[in-house]
């Protein structure tokens, strides 16, 4: 998923081969992750594809079912990758991750540490952050958890990024090895409160931390036990609207009947073209608003270390 | 842990500042917020007076400054952690007792402080330190012990400011960057608040080792903030539609290393365009005389915009760049970096173009990413969005296109008065994204 090895960096356009991870687009709020192997078959509702079909196409390529079904090949990116993995937890998204590798100010060569690991959503986004030479250590007290984000860090190809230990952290604290490391810390943990002594201690002079809390009761505590070490304490809501677009066919002939936006707009060409139909017919495209979302996902509670001398 | 971590430090994360660097400071708690570099001369203007920032250079950034009385007349002197207190928000202890008291008493009168404009002259000549006089002031404030807590810390909080301003040290980086300007001036940036800006990042799979296609009309905040995401790694290859480049100032506020510098590059379409179907020795004439014009225009519109852009943001002089050495961003792309362009495409695209039409300029774009590259566009507009949307839809060219609009609310948590804040920012801009597919059709 990243470029780690600069000789490769401009092969982008690269040619899927045998044993790489694919993100298999359908629609949008279809994908699966699929890692190819030539003799190896993936089945959906449109049929059954070969893998050996893929092998030698580059990503982003269409691809056919024996039933003439298709979807698309994309390369893995953290952000597909949230869409695709397997929930073992409760996990981040895009707008409050996006936000939170912003506002920890995470750049390349940083040491982040985060707690729990969860199914690893917000850890594979830390992982492009800090690279090429950074490091994430991440820490989950559920061992089988533990375990299998290494294995999807494996898959993704960003575990030298990142270490994923297994400890209780509200209840021992960050390891004292890290001690003043910490250019960042993300908690996402039940009580968080328990943990921001040895955020402390681990964090350097201004280094910043983000704790996730979907109960306003937890960040009240959280922000009361900042108070002591931390600065600039703010606490913050991300969510993101997504718009509906669509072509809607003004036809100033009257009378006529049906749900005009139900055409496929790329008729509209050929039909114009052929004229047939007189010049009458214009389009607008509107967009409004998709009328479900996500209400809540949590607040982010953002703080820095102080400086003292 | 690595061994490498050393270097990363040396290279962008430096935590303490240096001669020649690029600050941001933020005056008395957000009310001012100025870019400045701090060298042996540089000062700063609060209330009627200049200050030094000498005492600024070798300090880590988060350091708070406090303006001193001394013998020498006043300076700014670090505050350290004993000392900071009456700040609502840095005070600890501040418990939510249950307050007895209520403003019914209080009459607004000007007669509640006995201490005249004279008599704090006086104190100061004296040698009283701004803290002396904040706790004069509320000795003979008639009303201060009628106030309620939270009135009495508010108080405080004004005469502070006023008799004793603090500066806090911050590290100009995209964050910080771009919600200064979001505050202070946010037609330069396109209104961008800094969670759509973060988005854009992670939308266009920002990462070290790649080659991001950026088309910045944003005044350089898109550029450095894709830079400093790739920490002198990759290239930002700054492109430009028009005759001559646009101009990017704010990558200069950045703290950028000559490593970062190198990696954001300059080209127009017109040269990424050039060669591709016809290789001929002619070409090659053609392109280095647009090279050399577009190099000179890059120059003037750099002169042009230079003065109109600073205003609190004070630019550095001419001899001061010189001597502090700051690299410099934004040279033109090398033959041989655009022909692997050309080769391999770039792995992602960003526009935030609000001058430009929003379709024609994907359209003109999507031919030099690399397939299942990820793109985002941003405009301060929904319609021409929906519009370059429709159209990619039936052109086929991409997947996965959705419009989304951030939205970002911050909340005062105090304890038992959480709640979010009275003022938010109720736009910050809109996001289409979506993944470029191989279309064997139409190329
Ligand atoms: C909601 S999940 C984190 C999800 C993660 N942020 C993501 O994006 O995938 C919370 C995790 O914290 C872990 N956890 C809870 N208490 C913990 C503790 N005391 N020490 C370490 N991990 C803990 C849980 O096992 C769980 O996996």
């Amino acid at each position: 998923m990243l470029a780690l090895d600069t000789s490769k960096k401009l092969s982008f356009n690269k040619l899927i081969a045998d044993g790489d991870l694919v993100i298999v687009y359908e629609r949008h709020d279809t994908m699966k992750a699929v890692n190819v192997c030539e003799g190896s078959v993936f089945q959906n509702r449109f049929g059954v594809f070969k893998h050996s079909d893929w092998i030698g196409k580059p990503f982003g390529s269409k691809v056919y079912s024996n039933k003439s079904g298709y979807v698309y090949l994309l390369a893995p990116s953290p952000e597909l990758w949230t869409l695709v993995l397997s929930h073992r937890t409760q996990i981040l998204y895009i707008a409050d991750i996006s936000f939170v590798i912003m506002y920890l100010e995470i750049v390349p060569g940083c040491l982040v540490l985060e707690s729990g690991t969860g199914s690893g959503s917000l850890t594979t986004s830390l992982a492009r952050a800090v690279a090429p030479i950074g490091h994430v250590y991440t820490f989950d007290f559920h061992e089988q958890r533990a375990a299998s984000a290494r294995e999807d860090f494996e898959r993704t190809g960003v575990s030298s990024m990142v270490t994923v230990g297994v400890r209780d952290i509200q209840g021992n604290g960050f390891p004292d090895e890290l001690c003043g490391m910490a250019d960042a810390m993300f908690l996402d943990l039940p009580q968080p409160w328990l943990v921001i002594a040895s955020a402390a201690k681990m964090l350097k002079p201004d280094g910043t931390l983000c704790s996730f809390s979907p109960c306003i009761e937890q960040v009240q505590r959280s922000c009361e036990a900042l108070r002591m070490n931390f600065t600039d304490i703010r606490t913050f809501e991300v969510l993101l609207r997504t718009y509906e677009v669509r072509e809607v066919k003004n036809d100033s002939m009257q009378g006529h009947g049906g749900s005009p936006s139900q055409q496929p707009p790329c008729k509209r060409r050929q039909t114009n073209e052929g004229s047939n139909k007189q010049e009458s017919i214009s389009s607008t495209i509107m967009a409004r608003p998709s009328a479900e979302a996500r209400g809540h996902t949590g607040y982010l509670t953002f703080a820095r270390l102080k400086c003292s001398a | 842990m690595s061994g490498n971590q050393s270097r990363a430090d040396s290279v962008q994360s430096r935590r303490v500042t240096w001669e020649g660097c690029s600050v941001l400071l933020d005056i008395n708690d957000g009310d001012r917020l100025v870019f400045s570099r701090l060298t042996e001369n540089s000062t700063l203007k609060i209330g009627k007076k200049n200050y030094s920032l000498r005492p600024l250079i070798g300090c880590p950034f988060g350091s708070l400054f406090q303006v001193e009385y001394g013998a020498e007349g006043s300076k700014l002197s670090r505050l350290l952690e004993s000392a900071e207190v009456s700040n609502i928000q840095e005070n600890g202890d501040y418990q939510p007792v249950e307050e007895h008291r209520d403003n019914r008493e209080l009459v607004d009168n000007n007669k509640a402080q006995s201490l005249s404009g004279e008599d704090i002259e006086e104190l100061r000549r004296q040698g009283a330190t701004g803290d002396k006089i904040i706790e004069a002031l509320i000795a003979n404030s008639a009303t201060f012990e009628k106030k309620t807590a939270f009135s009495q810390e508010k108080y405080r909080l004004k005469k502070q400011k006023k008799y004793a301003p603090r500066v806090l040290l911050r590290r100009p980086v995209a964050r910080s960057i771009c919600e200064t300007y979001f505050t202070k001036y946010p037609a330069r940036i396109g209104f961008m608040r800094v969670d759509t800006l973060s988005l854009l990042l992670s939308m266009a799979n920002v990462a070290a080792n790649s080659d991001i296609l950026v088309v910045d009309m944003v005044g350089g905040l898109l550029t450095g903030a894709v830079a400093e995401r790739m920490g002198g790694s990759g290239y930002v290859c700054n492109m430009y539609l028009e005759s001559s480049p646009y101009p990017m100032d704010i990558v200069r506020m950045f703290n950028f290393s000559d490593e970062i510098c190198k990696r954001i590059v300059r080209t127009s379409l017109s040269d990424l365009c050039s060669v591709q179907n016809d290789p001929s020795e002619q070409m090659g004439h053609d392109v280095s005389v647009t090279a050399n014009a577009s190099d000179e225009q890059m120059c003037s519109h750099e002169t042009l915009t230079e003065p109109a852009v600073m205003e609190e943001i004070a630019p550095p002089s001419q001899n001061e760049i010189s001597k502090c050495k700051i690299p410099k961003a934004g040279d033109k792309a090398s033959q041989e970096t655009i022909d692997l362009w050309k080769a391999n495409g770039f792995s992602s695209l960003i526009v935030a173009a609000p001058e430009l039409d929003t379709w024609n300029t994907v359209k003109d774009l999507m031919p030099h990413l690399s397939h299942s590259a990820p793109f985002a566009i941003y405009h301060q507009y929904l319609q021409p969005l929906a519009t370059c949307m429709h159209n990619l839809q039936i052109e086929k060219m991409a997947v996965g296109l959705q419009i989304s609009e951030p939205w970002l609310r911050e909340y005062q948590v105090l304890p038992s008065r959480t709640h979010p804040c009275m003022q938010m920012s109720a736009f910050g801009g809109y996001i289409l994204s979506g993944v470029k597919i191989c279309n064997p059709e139409s190329t």
